[in-house]
């Protein structure tokens, strides 16, 4: 499930604070060291908070892109350290 | 596939960097033993069963009284004279219909004891007697269960942590109950309800920490709380060469029922 090198995505438009962060963690928890995930988020808040605590937890932000329809795409990489 | 519901109920559990999804898992599996309903139990009950402990027993043999109500926060007044067991488990299934709750309306004796210790990972000490306290420590020594200790009086209140092996055991600090009648107990002396609070809350907290294998427990500390004065201090323990139960040579091989005089 997890050979290719693309990442999975989590929609997370509409969920609100801290929701949105606690199921990336999850989604990131069961991911190995080095895979991506991308994470769709809106504009305001989400994307202020989910960022920063994404960071806090030693995972590294590859890229966040503004999407024309107003939300942002965060690519992560799962952190080597940590819960595995 | 984790459920919405347990994603939103655990959320701020799952926020700590030291829980996560794997360690409210490892919550949801454990089985905690609480001894006693009553001043200690119940606030330690209730933020176990909040937490998502996945199996909860309940240890008192009393009804619920009046004068329970002024601290036992598992009980209410309707409850009065109803088992404490049966109130305490309708308390913390209607907080958290998620966690299993197994009512053990007993008194622990020596005979009973190892079985019904047999079933938990970790037991938490909420007795206001030293006879179950000594029995409580000799069976979670013989069993190598972890037990948290508290114990409360006025505006007073001790807690402390026991792990098999990697530290002292209670007798290590007392090796035997006082004589009867020496200690008065709270229904003689008194106690301030929030001073069981903020006890049962540490052994709830002292609970989950072994749980989940984090941070550092009160093994080797005997933390020592005096409310009146608001301070909180701790004494280092180190386990006893002479202990009757865990010392070199020890003399406690079997499990003791000690006299009860109240």
């Amino acid at each position: 499930m997890s050979d290719d090198d693309s990442p999975r995505v989590l929609d997370l438009r509409g969920v609100l604070c801290p929701i949105n962060f606690v199921r990336t963690k999850l989604r990131l928890e069961e991911l190995d060291a080095g895979e991506k995930l991308e994470v769709m988020l809106d504009e305001g808040d989400p994307i202020q908070n989910v960022p920063r605590s994404v960071k806090e937890e030693g995972h590294q932000i590859l890229k966040v892109l503004h999407d024309s329809q107003g939300f942002y795409r965060l690519i992560i990489e799962k952190s080597g350290e940590g819960s595995s | 596939m984790y459920s919405e519901e347990w994603v939103e109920r655990y959320s701020r559990h799952i926020l700590l960097p030291e829980v996560g999804g794997k360690g409210q898992e490892k919550i949801g599996k454990a089985k905690v033993l609480v001894l006693g309903a009553g001043g200690l139990g119940s606030p330690a009950a209730l933020y176990l069963a909040a937490a998502g402990v996945g199996t909860i027993g309940i240890v008192d043999n009393d009804v619920v009284d009046l004068s329970n109500l002024q601290r036992q926060i598992l009980h209410g007044t309707a409850d009065i004279n109803r088992p404490k067991t049966e109130s305490a488990a309708e308390s913390l299934s209607d907080l958290n219909p998620m966690v299993n709750i197994v009512a053990h309306k007993m008194m622990v004796n020596s005979s009973n004891i190892l079985e019904l210790f047999e079933g938990y990972d970790v037991v938490v000490d909420g007795t206001d007697n030293f006879p179950t306290r000594f029995l409580v420590n000799d069976a979670c020594y013989m069993l190598k269960k972890p037990l948290v200790h508290g114990a409360i009086l006025r505006f007073d209140g001790q807690a402390f942590t026991i792990v098999p092996g990697q530290g002292p055991c209670y007798r290590c600090i007392f090796p035997e109950p006082p004589p009867p009648g020496l200690v008065p107990n709270c229904s003689q002396a008194g106690i301030l309800g929030a001073v069981a609070g903020i006890i049962g809350s540490i052994q709830a907290a002292e609970a989950l920490k072994v749980i989940l294998g984090v941070g550092k427990n009160l093994v080797g500390r005997l933390l020592i709380m005096d409310a009146l004065e608001m301070t909180f201090r701790e004494t280092r323990v180190r386990p006893d060469p002479a202990c009757p139960l865990c010392g070199e040579h020890p003399t406690i091989t079997e499990l003791i029922d000690y006299e009860w005089v109240c």
